[in-house]
């Protein structure tokens, strides 16, 4: 293929898109709201996920142990407790550092008085923190079964709690953005298959010229690329220049809302939400266009 | 390796008849009788043929047939030495760069102007620019249309989108010229300017195969005229009348 007939091809695409106004406007409105609500609903999803880890992350298991076990023992099940793939960190508590901070905190300064000894002595303890907090149980048990441990601390009902919350919206968004991209390719197949058809008299003319079938294809498919393209592009303008605003608006509504959520920035956001959008825009307007013009192609 | 009856039908084609209809018959599928029922047709280099015959009579599925649009149920349509059968997907446009077509319709792209409709047919064959520059002027001028090359094809009238369409088919230099009723949507005026000008295009050598039910015209210009009736050619002859069916 010549250079100026591979210009000439990508210079119709382009006409292609303003020659067929109303058509180009239509797909372009068509996959930008599709894509808008799946940006939308992927930033919400996004920053409930968020949300829910900062909550896993704060769950913490407390680890105490009998009278009379070494603190070298201690200290080599703390090493035990780090390597297990259900950890992500452990804290160690010396019954000093418990007994200085709970002292000073209900009693004052002088919360020593009246106590020569530590009350709190032999509640030395780790505080275990949890890389995925619905394998809570499998470390509890591993715990409880070693004879140095007196006791376990843990709340099952949070655990239970966050992991039921995460498996359900790990489920609803997984069907719910499923059905986003399903609703989104059907309706901008649809569209770019009505544009197509209304100009089938144009492709066979082509055809009983005597052009290629890559000839007659290009531009379309060039077309269909661009309103893809084009399509994405205004959803992710949108949510970019949306999203700092509804979250400044929140957080300034509902003040006690942003000392508990940790909201993402659009940066993150983006991080995913790009790509994904323009190459399900893009994808779309290529196959789309690609599939379609093929039906036409058989004069 | 050919046997010895293509060699000698090859040969045969080649030398006498640009276009060979050999026994061929065409049924589509939801109708019960052919379309075209077992014909034989040859037309020479630089003939001028009308096929005429009423609705139904199978002359637009002939000239589906040439153009490789349809292949035929049974037989072997040749044309300019290409046996259509034998087209592969991929070769087809390079067979159809080798005919002019022109239809009752006109078939011109609505959103492009005289020139860019005319360029295209170079454009599909990579005809470098400045020649193109060169050669779409030259035809439109030949048509009569060189001062309307930048027109909307849309705002000219039905004898001069006929024209542009004429113009499209000359301008790659075909060796045959298939018309498909090109006087049907045309006042009497526009219809015999058409056919003056498709006179002259065979008179410079194209073979040309004009379908049309316009007695005035055939009877008129004398040519051979291929006669079709339910399928089947009804009469061939030199310099013929248009012959209604009752």
């Amino acid at each position: 293929m010549k250079i100026s007939t591979f210009f000439y091809t990508l210079w119709q695409g382009v006409r292609n898109l303003f020659r067929n106004g109303w058509y180009s406007l239509a797909s372009i409105s068509t996959i930008a709201a599709c894509l808008f609500l799946f940006g939308l609903f992927f930033s919400v999803v996004f920053n409930i996920r968020n949300i829910l880890l900062t909550a896993e992350e704060a769950v913490s298991i407390t680890v105490f142990f009998n009278e009379g076990v070494s603190d070298t023992r201690i200290a080599e099940i703390g090493d035990e407790i780090k390597g297990r793939v259900e950890v992500s960190e452990v804290v160690f508590h010396s019954d000093e550092e418990i007994w200085e901070e709970f002292g000073s905190t209900y009693y004052g300064p002088d919360y020593a008085t009246g106590f020569p000894e530590n009350p709190l002595e032999g509640d030395h303890n780790y505080e275990v923190f949890l890389s995925d907090v619905s394998m809570q149980d499998t470390l509890v048990n591993w715990l409880q079964n070693k004879s140095e441990v007196r006791k376990v601390n843990y709340s099952e009902l949070t655990a239970d709690t966050l992991t039921g919350v995460n498996s359900l919206i790990a489920y609803v968004s997984i069907a719910i953005i499923a059905i986003l991209l399903a609703v989104s390719i059907f309706l901008i197949s649809n569209t770019v298959r009505v544009g197509i058809s209304v100009r089938a008299e144009e492709i066979s003319i082509m055809k009983y010229v005597g052009a290629t079938d890559f000839f007659v294809r290009a531009p379309f498919v060039l077309e269909g690329i661009l309103i893809g393209l084009i399509g994405s592009v205004i959803p992710l303008l949108l949510i970019h220049e949306l999203y700092d605003y509804v979250l400044s608006y929140v957080t300034d509504r509902f003040e006690i809302l942003s000392s508990m959520l940790n909201f993402v920035s659009i940066e993150e956001i983006f991080h995913y939400l790009l790509p994904v959008t323009l190459i399900v825009g893009v994808g779309i307007g290529f196959i789309g266009s690609l599939a379609t013009v093929r039906k036409h192609l058989r004069v | 390796m050919a046997d010895k009856k293509t060699i000698m039908r090859n040969r045969f084609v080649d030398e006498n008849g640009i276009i060979f209809l050999d026994n061929v018959s065409m049924n589509y599928p939801e109708q019960g009788a052919p379309a075209i029922d077992n014909i034989t047709l040859r037309v020479d280099r630089g003939e001028f043929v009308f096929i005429t015959g009423d609705s139904g009579s199978g002359k637009s599925t002939m000239i589906k047939l040439l153009l490789r649009e349809l292949v035929a149920t049974s037989g072997n349509v040749y044309v300019n030495g290409y046996n259509t059968k034998k087209l592969r997907h991929g070769q087809i446009p390079k067979f159809r760069r080798s005919l002019g077509v022109v239809f009752q319709d006109f078939r011109l792209l609505k959103d492009r102007n005289v020139y860019e409709n005319v360029a295209f047919a170079q454009r599909i064959i990579e005809v470098p620019g400045a020649q193109m520059r060169r050669n779409v002027p030259s035809i439109l001028s030949m048509v009569g249309l060189a001062g309307k090359y930048k027109s909307d094809v849309r705002k000219l009238s039905g004898g001069e989108q006929q024209r542009v369409a004429l113009a499209r088919a000359l301008i790659n230099k075909p060796s045959i010229l298939l018309a498909d009723e090109p006087t049907g949507n045309l006042d009497p005026n526009n219809s015999w300017e058409i056919m003056s000008m498709i006179e002259e295009i065979n008179e410079m050598g194209t073979t040309v195969v004009v379908v049309t039910h316009s007695p005035e015209i055939v009877n008129a210009m004398k040519k051979r005229v291929v006669t079709m009736r339910k399928g089947i050619i009804v009469s061939d002859e030199e310099e013929g009348l248009y012959i209604n069916e009752d």
